[in-house]
């Protein structure tokens, strides 16, 4: 706390010498300072407010909501919403609660991350250090795909799925998760596999390693931060999925979203706001653990749909 | 490319074999899926696809009904605003944290994290705090100020508002992570030269410092316009469409004549406006981006 003043004393010594030198002294509290951290302060809050309120909703008993304001913290906590939310809240004839949706979006999640980060990962490498003829054009047509907007897709995707018997089942959301997962995924790969030192590579070969061996024993070891950062991708964007899993699964088979969805907005029975809101925290848990956990790591991810390979 | 490589299919055949799915995906979901529904949008196909063509019917139905028109209105208003509060915001949000302030992670931290979260989820909370009986009207009028009126869900004319500020709630802290990448990127000696000639900050920043970021602007363009056309989670969520029809959107539309209206032709034809929106967008950017290169 008595910084800035020496601070001003240390000044006051360079300016009487030889004019200023060196960079200006900065008092704590200067009206920059101010503004600035006002300015981030007063958004952070905005930015924080729909988190507090969610968690004050849910923790809140129903009267207690239509009397108070929506701020204000639980006078009476209950845990209540929490457990109907879980076991208890019904979609149409259901009522076993979101578990349901959460066990759906962990048996849909799991196997897309796994299948869509191999087949990335291998296909990434084969472009990044086997290419071969054609392969550039491929490789275009699908980041150019990733721009195209998914509705032209969705219905000619549930001819193929009903084609091969997968159209509502489970298998079939994975499929499709791994095919739009493939183009910002295979990108992060070539970009990361391109980015290696190519000696590395040469002198496996001159060694004799094959497509396979070199992958395996050099690749992959050298490559673990990145599949990290691929997996928070594909976990967080899967988890949060709407679109696919409503149309290529069946109400049973619903992921969480989709069942939280029906949940909140269902038109039937008296409206709970604090099972709502417990169930949204509930859906948006998964995501922001990994979120808080993975730092640094989640802002690479996101960052890599930005840069161009 | 090696170019010595001889040709052969057999040549190279690991790589051949592990580039298989994206092939497939390339070829016969992005390319054929495309395809197949820009033909049968020219067919009157209802329940099922059917080859009964009947040229550009589908598309003079699709414009002449109001729920279309509304659809892309609303589209166009959230898209402007997004563009340019999020592009704002997120560059001033930038722009702050990189003053070598303290606590910086946990500024970006608390502004990135509704990223993190679903459209779903965003659209319901955003649907509770704008409730008008228990949200933010009623607190304010509780607080004396009882003429207050606020409540964009439920009033046709700027419901499309009240969407868009869950949606910038969710998405600025994108924009502000990649101009926060884009503004580390400067050189500080560009920083001292201004200070020397004594230009103000903000001159610096509009007349030299965002030129030279040009091209994360644009990349951030590219990212925030395919993630508007994409618009549909959120609206699901949030107001359902409603109140009405008055919150639409073309996604929406796709969707509901597809997969409940049992109107594929109109399905089909409202899809291929959109990616016909979205040609518009990525033709001139590719072209400004790659233009004779060939390079991706």
């Amino acid at each position: 706390m008595s910084d800035p003043g020496i601070l001003n004393v240390a000044g006051v010594g360079a300016d009487a010498l030889d004019g200023p030198r060196g960079p200006k002294p900065r008092r704590r509290f200067s009206r920059r300072n101010i503004f600035i951290y006002g300015t981030l302060i007063v958004v952070a809050l905005y930015y924080l407010l729909p988190l507090w309120v969610m968690v004050v909703t849910s923790l809140k008993g129903m009267p207690e909501i239509r009397l108070g304001n929506i701020f204000a913290p639980p006078v009476e906590i209950t845990f209540q919403p929490w457990v109907k939310a879980w076991a208890e809240a019904c979609t149409g004839l259901n009522c076993d609660g979101l578990s349901r949706g959460f066990w759906n979006s962990v048996r849909i999640t799991v196997p897309s991350v796994i299948l869509s980060i191999l087949i990335a990962s291998v296909n990434g490498y084969a472009l990044a250090n086997w290419r071969f003829k054609g392969a550039d054009v491929f490789f275009t047509i699908l980041i150019f795909g990733a721009f195209i907007p998914y509705q032209v897709m969705l219905y000619p995707i549930v001819i193929i799925l009903r084609e091969i018997g997968l159209y509502g089942s489970l298998t079939g959301l994975v499929l499709v998760h791994s095919v739009f997962g493939m183009p910002i995924l295979t990108l992060l790969f070539r970009n990361y596999f391109t980015s290696l030192p190519e000696e590395l590579f040469k002198a496996a070969r001159v060694d004799g390693a094959g497509f396979w061996q070199i992958y395996f024993q050099i690749m992959l070891p050298m490559s673990l931060p990145i599949f990290v950062v691929a997996m928070i991708l594909q976990v967080t964007g899967i988890w949060n999925d709407f679109l696919f899993g409503v149309v290529y699964t069946k109400p049973d088979l619903y992921p969480m979203t989709v069942q939280l969805n029906n949940i909140v907005n269902s038109v039937q029975g008296v409206k709970e706001y604090n099972v709502n809101m417990a169930a949204t925290l509930l859906t948006g848990l998964v995501p922001l653990v990994i979120y808080f956990i993975s730092g640094k790591l989640f802002v690479r991810g996101i960052a890599a749909g930005a840069v161009k390979g | 490319m090696a170019a010595a490589r001889p040709l052969g299919l057999f040549r190279n055949i690991n790589a051949k074999i592990a580039a298989i799915p994206m092939v497939l995906t390339a070829l016969v979901v992005f390319t054929g899926g495309t395809i197949w529904t820009v033909v049968y949008s020219f067919t009157n196909s209802k329940l099922l696809p059917r080859e009964k063509f009947v040229g550009f019917q589908q598309y003079e139905r699709l414009w002449g009904t109001e729920r279309w028109n509304v659809a892309i209105e609303n589209l166009l208003i959230y898209g402007a605003c997004m563009v340019v509060f999020s592009l704002v915001i997120g560059f001033v949000l930038a722009a702050l944290l990189d003053q070598k302030i303290r606590f910086e992670n946990t500024f970006r931290t608390i502004l990135l994290y509704p990223f993190a979260l679903s459209f779903i989820v965003t659209g319901l909370v955003w649907q509770w705090l704008l409730n008008p009986d228990f949200g933010i009207q009623s607190v304010i009028r509780a607080l004396g100020w009882e003429s207050f009126d606020f409540d964009p869900l439920y009033n046709a004319d700027i419901v499309i508002y009240g969407v868009l500020i869950a949606g910038l709630w969710q998405g600025t802290g994108l924009v502000m992570c990649l101009m926060l990448a884009g503004l580390r990127g400067i050189d500080q000696e560009i920083w001292k030269a201004a200070r020397v000639d004594g230009i103000p900050m903000w001159k610096t920043y509009i007349f030299i410092v965002i030129p030279m970021i040009r091209p994360v602007f644009i990349t951030t363009l590219v990212i925030i316009a395919s993630g508007i056309v994409r618009l549909y989670d959120l609206i699901v969520a949030q107001t359902g469409g409603g109140p009405g029809i008055a919150s639409d959107v073309p996604a929406k539309y796709v969707y509901d004549y597809m997969f409940q209206g049992q109107n594929l032709g109109q399905g089909f034809a409202a899809s291929t406006m959109m990616l016909l929106a979205v040609l518009v967008v990525i033709i001139p950017w590719a072209y400004l981006e790659f233009g004779g290169k060939k390079r991706v």
